[in-house]
């Protein structure tokens, strides 16, 4: 097993264009673990993961990968240690799968060198790992969505990081696919090791799957801890401004939260 | 650790990812191969062919520096830098073209469309006609005016996201500017001046001669590897700035040195033949056709480009009662193909 | 999650309460005042000044019907024709723009962008070349018709695929259709040097060249065209608000679409048609009068035809200044000056809307 990397923000303020959307944000992120960054719209959840991404410059403060600045590290050599998947890719028309996700290694490669056979079995395991490999040959536009999501997913796999980003990985999916994707996620942090960081809008989804929950509300933190111990209806409440009732997810035996809106209330 | 349980189904499958990269491998240096022969092929027709037919052996000996009778002042101070300069500009727009639309992901933003060679034509036509400047002054000024241009024009289209998007409005703002430019020139020309003013409105090969030759020859010699060398980086970003900046690209620094690099192509090629329309649009479609999604294009483009440029102008030269610059042969030929992407791209939903 | 693309991303209230009666009022004085300054304007400038007494006196002298003696007087009545034809295609073309912008929800449409003007000078051409036309009566129509069928075919191509018709792929259409366009014009103009002689000097737009005779031919045309195009001010305030919303609220938007449309284009084709290819009025005017009365149709599409006449005047009127002794002709005024008005206007819009 790999060392693990530890990615953390340390007072962190960032936003766009003169606006403040994160406020001076302290976060470890737990390595090994699959840490879920939930909050109501636009509290910043998703400008939070960016900026630990260093898709944005933050303001003040800095996002540190084993105690040095992100900023200071090479940018090829944060790539090989910090994945991303962004919220909404671009795929070149009529591209195949394989090399799509054959893309991904590009951090691993160097200017004259061509590609080697570590290459090959890192795009071969990325394939496997996200149960694409039957469709390596065919074009990425004829896949459905979920199909697609997962191949992206191979390429952010391919970079062979160990610690993975994820912005929103199941919008626009079904829920058969919601899951799917998840599922895969969760092989590759129990088998790999692989710091697993994601910001998913499905409450439950997120409880379930995280081993650390993280709530934001205003660009703050406002709890964080195993879901377990951290979720209560007061919580929910503080968070998204969310009558709700908790049970046991009968599934996972986790906490489930169920709305509770002005009708059908029993 | 490996996620794949059974180690022989994984060497099938690498072997089977590997065999399809081998495949597309292969077809992009095949494409590659036929394109260079072509354009070869091409150089060599623009050299023979003409009111007098030159025929091989001739050649050969104006290049070897023997003094053919007949043959060396058409051969070697008309006819073979005309072709150099067809390959050189062919090449540079070409390879300009493909590079901006990768990086804007669309293939309608080109430099001749988003303004930039309409600021090294408008450039070149006040120098030439309005301050009767000489041949290298004007080639200095189109390349500075080319470049200014794009910087204002992605100066003015920095910040927030969809950078692209934005680049394309202004720059076609812009490039209406200049062409107004353009326009009030040749308006108030003398006379005599109006055929040069007007060849900075099409681009044509006729003014050809060893001095343009030389600077172009340099400029692609040094800048088209760099767009090469960045093949990879380009192949990054057109999976868009966040994705790239994942993998590992400093989206900022390349993006600048790619468009400075292709600027400068586009404005070293203008600045010699005038605008050769839809070359630097055209190259990277047709080729990625051939050469197939997801491989990188900088060079088939650069070929394409040539072969576009020395077979328009031998149609230009040939096939007509009169002679046509080789701008107004790529623009009735390209306008419908153009236009046939236009519809292609916009019912696929892309855009910036 | 994702809301309906509307033209310009702001949240969209009843037009009537976003801004009072009195900045209204406050603009259709200031329009009324800015059109009879730029009219003295330009009777007051060009080769030759003239003072406040020559210019009635050109004037009274004009609605009499008789040449006067004195020779400001008569370098006034001179500008007449000019003045008249500039307030008329100003306002026609800013017109145009505004019904443009309106039913494509698109903030940068303008017919010089949509590549109308090429259209309109390939018609010429192909006229002057091919079937030996060389009236002006004729020039006129042929224009006519080129810009129509061009502002058709660019709206078209532009409107293919998801999301209709997108400023960018508006733009890129028309930028698209001019190259095309223009190289088919150099094609037909190169062996024929009077034919190029004849075209460059159409190819700047301005309105110098102001005539009666062909004034008259257009003045039906755009009247017609003005008065469709306000007509349809009701309908294109519902459509703004989306199709969806515009058909639930009883508005036919075929209908309006098509007829503030052909007003838009007919108004555009017939300034080209006489005057060449003036860009960026239809462009600039109705931001600027949206910026100040609000988006109700009702307003912006009459105080945009007063702005763009006041504009198009006074670039004449700066045109025969800066180029003095000679002109610089109003087309590139307003080609310089839109440019930047260009930039502003895609660095202010949201990236959502483009």
């Amino acid at each position: 097993m790999t060392v693990h990397h530890l990615l953390a923000a340390e007072s962190l303020v960032a936003g766009y264009g003169g606006r403040t959307i994160v406020d001076d944000v302290d976060l470890e992120l737990p390595a090994g673990r699959i840490t879920v960054i939930v909050g109501a719209n636009a509290c910043g959840k998703s400008t939070l993961l960016k900026t630990m991404s260093r898709l944005i410059t933050p303001e003040s403060g800095a996002v540190v990968l084993d105690g040095k600045k992100i900023s200071e590290v090479h940018t090829k050599e944060l790539a090989r240690t910090l994945g991303l998947l962004p919220q909404q890719p671009i795929a070149p028309e009529g591209i195949a799968v394989a090399d799509l996700v054959g893309r991904g290694r590009h951090p691993h490669q160097k200017l004259f060198r061509s590609w080697t056979a570590e290459d090959d079995r890192a795009v071969v395991e990325a394939l496997e790992a996200t149960g694409t490999a039957e469709l390596a040959d065919r074009s990425v536009d004829e896949l459905s969505g979920g199909q697609r999501q997962r191949v992206w997913i191979a390429m952010a796999l391919a970079q062979e990081t160990d610690i993975l980003l994820l912005d929103e990985p199941t919008t626009f999916l079904d829920v058969a696919h919601q899951i799917d994707v998840l599922d895969v996620l969760a092989d590759l942090n129990r088998r790999r090791g692989t710091t697993i960081v994601m910001v998913l809008h499905d409450l439950n989804l997120a409880i379930r799957y995280a081993d650390t929950l993280v709530a934001v509300k205003d660009g703050r933190i406002h709890a964080m801890g195993a879901p377990d111990d951290i979720v209560t209806s007061e919580l929910i409440e503080e968070v998204f401004d969310l009558s709700n009732q908790i049970t046991v997810d009968p599934v996972s035996g986790k906490p489930l939260v169920t709305p509770i809106g002005r009708h059908h209330v029993r | 650790m490996t996620l794949v349980s059974n180690d022989l189904d994984l060497s099938a499958r690498i072997e089977q990812v590997r065999a399809g990269r081998a495949r597309r491998s292969r077809r992009w240096s095949v494409s590659v191969a036929l394109l260079g022969l072509a354009a070869l092929v091409l150089v060599g027709a623009a050299i023979m062919l003409g009111n007098t037919i030159y025929p091989l052996p001739d050649v050969i000996g104006v290049i070897l520096g023997e003094r053919v009778p007949g043959a060396s002042f058409t051969v070697g101070t008309l006819r073979i830098p005309r072709a150099l300069t067809g390959l050189l500009a062919g090449l540079a727009f070409g390879a300009a073209g493909t590079a901006f639309q990768t990086m804007l992901r669309n293939p309608l933003a080109s430099p001749d469309v988003i303004g930039i060679s309409g600021g090294a034509s408008a450039a070149a036509v006040v120098s030439l006609v309005v301050l009767h400047w000489s041949g290298t002054a004007t080639m200095v000024v189109a390349l500075i005016a080319g470049v200014a241009t794009a910087a204002v024009i992605y100066l003015a289209a920095r910040g927030g996201s969809s950078t692209g998007g934005r680049l394309i409005l202004i720059g076609i703002g812009v490039g209406a500017m200049l062409d107004a430019v353009v326009s009030f020139v040749i308006q108030r020309a003398a006379d005599w001046d109006v055929p040069v003013a007007m060849r900075w409105l099409t681009g044509s090969l006729n003014g050809a001669r060893w001095e343009g030759v030389l600077p172009l020859g340099l400029a692609v010699v040094v800048l088209l590897p760099v767009l090469a060398l960045l093949s990879r980086e380009l192949q990054a970003l057109e999976l868009g700035d966040a994705a790239a900046t994942s993998l590992g690209v400093r989206v900022d620094r390349v993006r600048i040195v790619l468009i400075l690099a292709a600027v400068a192509l586009t404005c070293f090629a203008t600045a010699t033949t005038g605008p050769i329309a839809f070359v630097a649009f055209l190259a990277g479609p047709i080729v990625s056709r051939i050469v197939g999604p997801g491989a990188s294009l900088t060079i088939p483009a650069a070929l394409m480009g040539a072969c576009l440029v020395l077979a328009a102008d031998l149609i230009g030269q040939f096939a007509f009662d009169t002679r046509f610059p080789v701008g107004v042969i790529t623009g009735i030929l390209g306008a419908p193909y153009l236009l046939y992407l236009l519809i292609r791209t916009s019912r696929r939903g892309g855009s910036s | 999650m994702t809301s309906t693309p509307t033209a310009v991303g702001r949240v969209r209230r009843a037009p009537a309460t976003t801004v009072g009666v009195r900045r209204r009022t406050l603009a259709v004085v200031g329009a009324i005042l800015a059109i009879a300054l730029a009219i003295v304007l330009s009777l007051a400038f060009g080769s030759r000044p003239v003072s406040i007494g020559e210019i009635a006196d050109g004037l009274f002298s004009w609605t009499q019907g008789r040449t006067p003696s004195a020779i400001g007087a008569i370098a006034v009545q001179e500008r007449i024709p000019r003045t008249v034809l500039g307030l008329v295609a100003g306002a026609a073309l800013a017109l145009s723009g505004a019904l443009m912008q309106a039913i494509t929800r698109n903030p940068i449409a303008d017919p010089g962008i949509l590549g109308v003007n090429t259209g309109a000078a390939l018609a010429v051409v192909c006229g002057i070349a091919f079937l030996g036309i060389s009236s002006p009566f004729e020039y006129l129509w042929l224009a006519l018709g080129g810009a129509i069928l061009t502002a058709i075919f660019v709206y078209n191509v532009g409107s293919v695929g998801p999301g209709g018709s997108t400023p960018i792929k508006l733009a890129l259409a028309g930028a698209a259709t001019t190259a095309a366009l223009g190289s088919l014009v150099n094609a037909v103009l190169l062996p024929r040097t009077a034919a190029m002689d004849v075209f460059r000097f159409w190819q700047v737009g301005g309105v110098a060249g102001a005539d009666w005779g062909t004034m008259a031919t257009i003045f039906p045309l755009l009247a017609v065209g003005a008065v469709i195009g306000l007509l349809c001010a009701p309908g294109l305030n519902a459509l703004a608000l989306g199709d969806d919303v515009a058909v639930g609220l009883g508005v036919h938007i075929g209908r309006t679409r098509v007829f503030a449309a052909a007003a838009g284009v007919v108004l555009c084709a017939a300034v080209t048609a006489v005057a060449g290819p003036i860009a960026f009025v239809g462009l600039m005017i109705p931001h600027v009068v949206r910026m100040l009365v609000g988006p109700d149709q009702r307003w912006v599409l009459p105080l945009s035809a007063a702005g763009g006449a006041v504009l198009l005047v006074l670039a004449d009127t700066i045109g025969r200044l800066i180029g003095y002794p000679g002109e610089t002709e109003a087309g590139i005024v307003t080609a310089f000056v839109g440019a930047p008005v260009l930039i502003l206007i895609a660095r202010r819009t949201r990236m959502r809307a483009l």
